[in-house]
């Protein structure tokens, strides 16, 4: 699994070269073409024997992140998020900047000398600032305002199954992808490798416009609703219940006829799996299943907990059974009718 | 002595929530016999360790508290732990936390928190309490059962890393910087003559009640306290009443907690020897270990030395080793110059 080694790469929404470089590198030998459209994104293209059915399978390799927005005379930064993150997630936490990797803290007043008001009010992220150590911002010279930063997290794993990282959410799909690039298949296959998921679905607008498909199946690394047993809170899906499926989110309705071919296809081969809880996030889906004449569009997922955090948790047995539910969905709808 | 950032690291990374000081304690032991310092354990768990004056003239306390901030069990909801806070915890700091909590085995987790897509943007800006947070080790319940337990104690987690300008950001940077300072004390007294004998108290439990600083001075019955622990240094942003900041020297307080006389001698020695140091004011009773050694016995006349230190009780705090080694530079320099005209009589009057 190369997820331990994609979770630790950095990219965020327009910053998804080191992920692009990295995965050109596993796949390039495994594909007939390859192309970096203008948008970044990263088109691998598996010719088959057969001319149909064509098939796009899409994962993000943007992430959630910040960028530098200034500096200011005292030698700290300002910044700003890149796609939705919590800012109670920011306070106190290591970030690395920019690709020479610099180390800062997000530092807040300390507790000692808080109002009472202050205690139950989180910063807004225009009060919080990052501290790289300089004393002024002449110091600055290695950092530019636009440089884009990152949770500074090492991937680990907590236990037999369960594994630590940050940008889970969309890696596990690159990592997901990067396996099938490597498979042979007999049909048209586009494995792509979107840019700027996270602040809109815009990388995928671009590649529905160049790829005319009849299916496509998004990975995705999708929000686990497990939670602690409080009622307000939503429940699926569960860390450790198998990929996850869209019935409906924000972007879009599922198509009915292919979801019901997945389904049939994990109860045959005894694959658990789970559905999301509608309404929430939206996908590539969104945007690749309205261009041109329309393209039938699944999300398959693995749940991961604590996504847009810097520790997201995941089970590694979702993953192996995401794995083996594409495969099968692939093998079948590569049958043709 | 290991080099300074190294051993900072190891200090900064061990876990030592109060009363379960035990690894912190363990890599003091083995700097204090590097360094052939003779050591003692006492009932409540402080390390004591004495230099012999070359003529036993008086005795002198340094306390430095190796206890840290953490967390504690307070039972198992399903698969995840609930937890409560051991000394005083930011709750703002906690989501998206790594923790280590220390149950049958030590288990590696984090603190949850709920993605933006499943939260409302109003409830996104309230500060979760600890009621509503929780820490996820990544077991299932059963698992989780028979590993861990109320009462568990979990300390934060966090890399050592060093920024710009020789500053060093890590957890328990408060207060293993001092701890850090005493150790190389130790190392400045071999090369200069002192008349007084030098106890160093590792004291536990500050973050509580105090208790090692009670127990430590009451049984030593020193002459003199001093208290080495960290101050708070300006920050951006931060109220201009505080003045303290970093690389400008260990900060000498101010105020009816500290002794005047001392204050004053080790204000002058600073300046002869013109080593870096701040004054800060400390209108109250300091909430260090000077407050209970001030207290002890029959009163203690006491100073404390603070080393500047930024995001206090927070994982990541910021702090300059050339402060820490000033600290022991004018400790060590205060400390041989000691005699008892800095506090006999009434220094107060003057």
């Amino acid at each position: 699994m190369l997820l331990e080694k994609l979770s630790n790469l950095d990219g965020a929404s327009g910053d998804e070269a080191e992920v692009r470089n990295f995965i050109k590198g596993k796949v390039k030998n495994y594909v007939t073409n390859i192309e970096v459209d203008p948008f970044g994104n990263l088109i691998c293209f598996k010719k088959g024997r057969k001319k149909s059915p064509i098939i796009i399978i899409d994962a993000h390799m943007d992430e959630v992140g910040f960028m530098i927005t200034g500096k200011r005379q005292d030698g700290t930064l300002t910044f700003s998020k890149v796609g939705g993150i919590n800012t109670s997630v920011v306070i106190a936490k290591t970030l690395r900047i920019g690709r020479k990797k610099i180390r800062g803290v997000v530092g807040i007043k300390p507790v000692h000398l808080l109002e009472k008001e202050e205690r139950k009010k989180v910063p807004t992220l225009k009060e919080l600032y990052i501290d790289v150590g300089a004393k002024s911002d002449k110091e600055l010279k290695d950092i530019e305002i636009g440089d884009f930063a990152y949770f500074d997290t090492d991937f680990e794993r907590l236990s037999n199954n369960v594994i630590k990282g940050k940008a889970f959410d969309d890696r596990v799909g690159c990592s997901l992808l990067i396996d099938i690039a490597r498979k042979e298949f007999n049909f048209p296959l586009y494995t792509v490798f979107s840019t700027q998921e996270e602040i809109g679905l815009r990388g995928a607008r671009v590649i529905g416009n160049r790829i005319n498909a009849d299916y496509a199946i998004i990975l995705e690394g999708t929000g686990a609703g497990d939670f602690p047993s409080r009622k307000e809170n939503a429940r699926v899906p569960f860390l450790g219940k198998g990929p996850t499926l869209t019935v409906m989110d924000r972007s879009m309705i599922a198509d009915r006829e292919l979801l019901e071919i997945i389904i049939n296809i994990a109860k045959r081969e005894k694959i658990s799996y789970q559905l999301k809880q509608p309404g929430i996030g939206g996908t590539d889906a969104g945007r690749i299943q309205v261009s041109q004449r329309g393209v039938k569009c699944s999300v398959i997922a693995v749940p991961a907990r604590y996504i847009h955090s810097p520790v997201s948790l995941m089970n590694t047995k979702d993953y192996r059974d995401t794995f083996k539910l594409v495969m099968a969905v692939l093998r079948h709808l590569g049958r043709g009718r | 002595m290991d080099d300074l950032k190294t051993l900072l690291k190891k200090l900064s990374e061990a876990t030592g929530v109060s009363a379960m000081e035990k690894d912190v304690k363990d890599i003091v032991k083995e700097e204090l016999a590097k360094l052939k310092i003779p050591f003692k354990e006492d009932l409540v768990g402080n390390i004591v360790a004495l230099k012999k004056g070359s003529r036993g003239a008086g005795k002198v306390m340094l306390a430095s508290h190796i206890d840290e901030i953490g967390l504690m069990v307070t039972f198992l909801d399903e698969n995840i732990l609930r937890f409560t806070t051991v000394g005083g915890i930011d709750e703002r700091i906690l989501p998206g936390q790594e923790v280590i909590v220390y149950g049958k085995r030590p288990l590696k987790g984090v603190i949850g928190s709920i993605p933006p897509h499943f939260v409302s943007k109003e409830k996104q800006n309230k500060v979760l309490s600890t009621e509503e947070l929780f820490i996820d080790v990544g077991l299932s319940a059963k698992e989780l059962k028979r590993n861990v337990e109320t009462g568990n104690f979990v300390g934060l987690r966090k890399n050592f890393q060093e920024l710009m300008n020789e500053r060093y950001s890590g957890k328990s940077l408060d207060n293993r910087v001092s701890v850090l300072s005493l150790l190389l004390l130790f190392d400045e007294l071999k090369r200069i003559n002192h008349n007084w004998d030098v106890y160093s108290a590792f004291t536990v439990q500050e973050e509580i009640t105090g208790l090692g600083a009670v127990s430590s001075s009451y049984n030593i019955q020193p002459d003199v306290g001093i208290a080495v622990d960290v101050g708070f240094g300006k920050q951006s942003n931060f109220p201009s009443e505080y003045t303290v900041e970093l690389d400008k020297g260990p900060a000498i307080a101010i105020g009816p907690n500290l002794h005047p006389g001392l204050e004053s001698s080790i204000v002058q020695i600073a300046k002869d020897y013109e080593v870096p140091y701040q004054i800060v004011a400390a209108p109250g009773v300091t909430g260090t270990d000077a407050c209970d050694i001030q207290i002890s016995r029959q009163g203690i006349p006491t100073i404390l030395v603070s080393i500047p230190l930024l995001y206090m009780h927070t994982p990541c705090e910021v702090v300059m080793l050339k402060d820490v080694k000033r600290t022991a530079r004018l400790l060590s320099l205060f400390i041989s110059h000691l005699s008892s005209d800095m506090f006999k009589g009434d220094k107060y009057a003057t």
